[in-house]
């Protein structure tokens, strides 16, 4: 106990905690405290009584994908009767929609999809920033390493194409867990944790930056999630590219892996430990998508700043059985009922 | 471990998690006095209850609910094993808030004969149900005969079974429509098998809402006398508050004052549910649904100004099961039950399942950080009954 004392005080001093401090706050200091923890350093990060959205749409350009994680319910193989790759006609359709809605971004992702590749891409970029003026959140490292070796490319120069092309910044998805033991039993196919870190790391170097995320509660043990942290938070250290860090909970609905999904308290214990242990990354995003727009409130009094986006559409969690919606009116009323005001921002969590 | 020691245990527990922080530096500074307050042991004030609504520290709010919530339980939290019957939902009431209630005649009302209920009730028979919960609308042709009768059949099949049954509200009207009292029918209902009553249709206890909202109904007076008057006949009951839509901070707290007077006086309210508003398909269905800020302060507001009612609940039917879960650090000590056959909220748009089993509120408690025990309707142990 004692030892949980010190390294509240550690917290509050403003101190950077270890992998055995955090496993011990995630496992034994008292939810309310925890939050109280996180929210103090939510406000040492980021002193305004602010939290931020973004309107955008998640555009899903292809749902097969050779990777087939046991993970996930959306992908599709390649002669699936519902397999699909967005048509321009589609794609523009969907921009439109999303600029007349206010929103300043999309966020493209696509399953590894053995036809579409680097060239295929470079096109659909390039007919975007010919035809629209959004940003382009897009291609989680997965897709990119899909990318580069499909092209027989190295990483920088595949990543240097895609930014001339278009893209301004990565989506932090396919990270799961960053530990090769839990990737193998979850995803074999998916790139390693080295894999993803590198390819955020060329990016970050090329002035590309992105987010991070974290996919928990399934077969992870506490600690791997805390190895997690520890490797974003170095190479953060490193690079300084990381904007935001989204930790999120496993839908087990319809996927091969199953079981039951991570509880709102797991949720916010896993939030706030972010929150503390990830001193160099500025915003944590909130997720209404799989906690439900009241859990994701509440979660910025443990240690979220970002409500995340507005999504006007959302496949890949809804595929998995959890359809929370949210209206921007809504996210508004939720950030002002709990005593912040609410701005639209950027993807660089500018304020419009 | 046998019991006294776990009290020890408990003791320990939540003096620990004190002494690791002071609760007076926990906390925002407008909620110092109250944490003073609640560490001594003292009754919280009219102000004090505006202030905690005020306030915009939640964890604060819900570190000063907790203390009292491990003083009272430790780190238990209950559920039931629970049956519902919505008996009718034709109803002269009308209230506005209501998306359950339908007029005589009109398309989508319905009413149960007593056959119907009780094949309902027999349909579960292999189940270990502790507890009906029986509430209905107030049909112009149904009086005490009839609710009589339901307790009577339900109570041959069930006799261990508690039967929770009609709000003070329907009591009311049975008596209106027998041309008796409120006691009179308390009276004919427990010979019939009544254990307890809900304690539905209390809403808010203000004049100024009961005339834009729910004319109709019986005001907060003829509502408290009617809990009165079945705590004085040894029947225990619940309370409950109608929050989310037009009531203001002060009316919450008058509200929750007014119960705790009438604890004082009577003594029988076992627990306290706060009801969130649902707007949809009703006629305020231009209100946002309550936020999750909302949920958690009423919940933890309502631990500490009722000091002297036993429990409170979290009901996962209306407020969701992850922020029932949460709400268990925020002063609750109950989520209810199993539930199944729900139809007032989810007629109003609650997008809460039917029902949970025993083992997913076992599991959802324990996954808290607290120990899950299956109650009775009187909050005795149920033991090993994990159905």
């Amino acid at each position: 106990m004692s030892c949980l004392r010190s390294v509240t005080e550690k917290v509050r001093d403003g101190a950077r905690v270890t992998l055995e401090e955090a496993l011990l706050l995630h496992e034994e200091a008292d939810l309310l405290e925890l939050g109280d923890l996180a929210r103090w350093r939510r406000f040492a990060a980021n002193p305004h009584r602010v939290v931020t959205y973004v309107v955008d749409r998640n555009i899903n350009y292809t749902n097969v994908c050779l990777s087939r994680c046991r993970f996930c319910a959306f992908h599709r193989g390649p002669g699936d009767p519902d397999a699909y790759i967005l048509d321009r006609g589609a794609l523009a359709e969907k921009i439109h929609e999303t600029l007349k809605l206010g929103g300043t971004q999309i966020l493209l992702q696509g399953g590894l999809h053995p036809d579409l590749g680097l060239d295929e891409i470079l096109e659909m970029l390039r007919w975007i920033r010919q035809h629209f003026s959004i940003h382009v959140h897009g291609f989680s490292p997965p897709e990119i390493v899909h990318m580069a070796r499909g092209a027989g490319l190295p990483l920088e120069e595949t990543l240097l194409r895609l930014k001339e092309a278009g893209l301004g910044s990565i989506p932090g998805g396919g990270a799961e867990i960053l530990v090769d033991r839990v990737r193998k039993e979850i995803s074999p196919r998916k790139c390693t944790a080295d894999e993803w870190l590198e390819v955020m790391r060329v990016a970050h170097g090329l002035g590309i930056p992105s987010t991070a995320t974290m996919m928990f509660g399934h077969v992870e043990t506490v600690e791997e999630r805390i190895r997690h942290l520890e490797a974003v938070r170095s190479l953060q250290d490193e690079t300084g590219g990381f904007t935001a860090f989204i930790p999120w909970a496993f839908q087990p609905h319809h996927t091969r892996l199953g079981g039951t999904p991570a509880t709102a308290v797991e949720y916010l214990r896993t939030l706030a430990v972010s929150r503390i242990f990830l001193d160099n990354i500025p915003h944590i995003q909130a997720s209404w998508v799989t906690q439900g727009d009241k859990v994701a409130q509440v979660a910025l009094e443990f240690g979220a700043d970002d409500f995340g986006s507005t999504m006007i559409e959302e496949n890949v969690v809804a595929a998995a059985g959890v359809r929370f919606r949210i209206s921007r009116e809504r996210m508004e009323q939720l950030i002002q009922d709990a005593g912040y005001t609410p701005r639209q921002r950027d993807t660089f969590y500018r304020w419009l | 471990m046998n019991a006294k020691l776990k009290e020890i245990n408990d003791m320990e527990m939540t003096s620990r998690s004190q002494n690791a922080f002071s609760l007076q530096e926990a906390v925002s500074p407008e909620l110092r006095p109250l944490a003073l307050k609640v560490e001594a042991g003292e009754r919280l004030t009219r102000e004090d209850g505006i202030r905690l609504f005020r306030s915009q520290d939640l964890l604060g709010i819900g570190r000063l609910a907790q203390v009292v919530r491990r003083r009272l339980h430790g780190d238990r939290a209950y559920f039931v094993y629970n049956q519902h019957i919505n008996y009718t939902n034709i109803c002269i009431n009308r209230c506005r808030f209501c998306a359950f209630a339908r007029d005589p005649g009109q398309e989508g009302g319905f009413l149960l004969s007593p056959d119907q209920v009780e094949e309902k009730v027999r349909s579960r028979l292999h189940e270990p149900i502790q507890e009906i919960h029986i509430v209905g609308g107030l049909h112009p042709g149904l009086g005490l005969d009839y609710a009589v009768e339901l307790l009577r059949r339900i109570r041959r099949l069930r006799p261990e079974t508690a039967l929770k049954a009609f709000t003070a509200v329907e009591v009311d009207h049975f008596a209106r429509k027998e041309g008796c009292s409120a006691e009179e029918v308390l009276q004919e209902l427990k010979k019939a098998g009544l254990s307890a009553l809900p304690g539905g249709g209390a809403e808010v206890f203000s004049e100024r809402l009961r005339h834009r909202l729910f004319p109709r109904k019986i005001s907060a007076q003829r509502w408290l006398a009617i809990m009165e008057a079945a705590h004085s006949l040894g029947i225990p009951t619940n309370a409950t508050l109608l929050y989310g839509h037009m009531e203001t901070m002060e009316e919450r707290v008058e509200h929750l004052l007014m119960l705790r007077e009438q604890q004082d006086r009577s003594g029988g309210f076992m627990a306290f549910i706060p009801l969130a508003f649902h707007p949809k398909n009703t006629a305020l269905s231009h209100l946002p649904r309550t936020s999750g800020w909302d949920d958690l302060k009423v919940i933890a507001a309502a631990r500490l100004i009722l000091d002297n009612i036993p429990h409170i609940k979290a009901y996962w039917v209306m407020i969701g099961p992850k922020l029932a879960q949460v709400a268990l650090s925020f002063g609750a000590d109950d989520l209810d039950g199993t539930v199944l056959e729900e139809k007032i909220s989810h007629m109003a748009g609650a997008e809460t399942a039917q029902g949970m089993t025993p083992a997913e509120l076992h599991d959802l408690i324990g996954r808290a950080g607290f120990r899950s025990v299956q109650r009775d309707a009187f909050y005795g142990e149920v033991s090993g009954c994990l159905a």
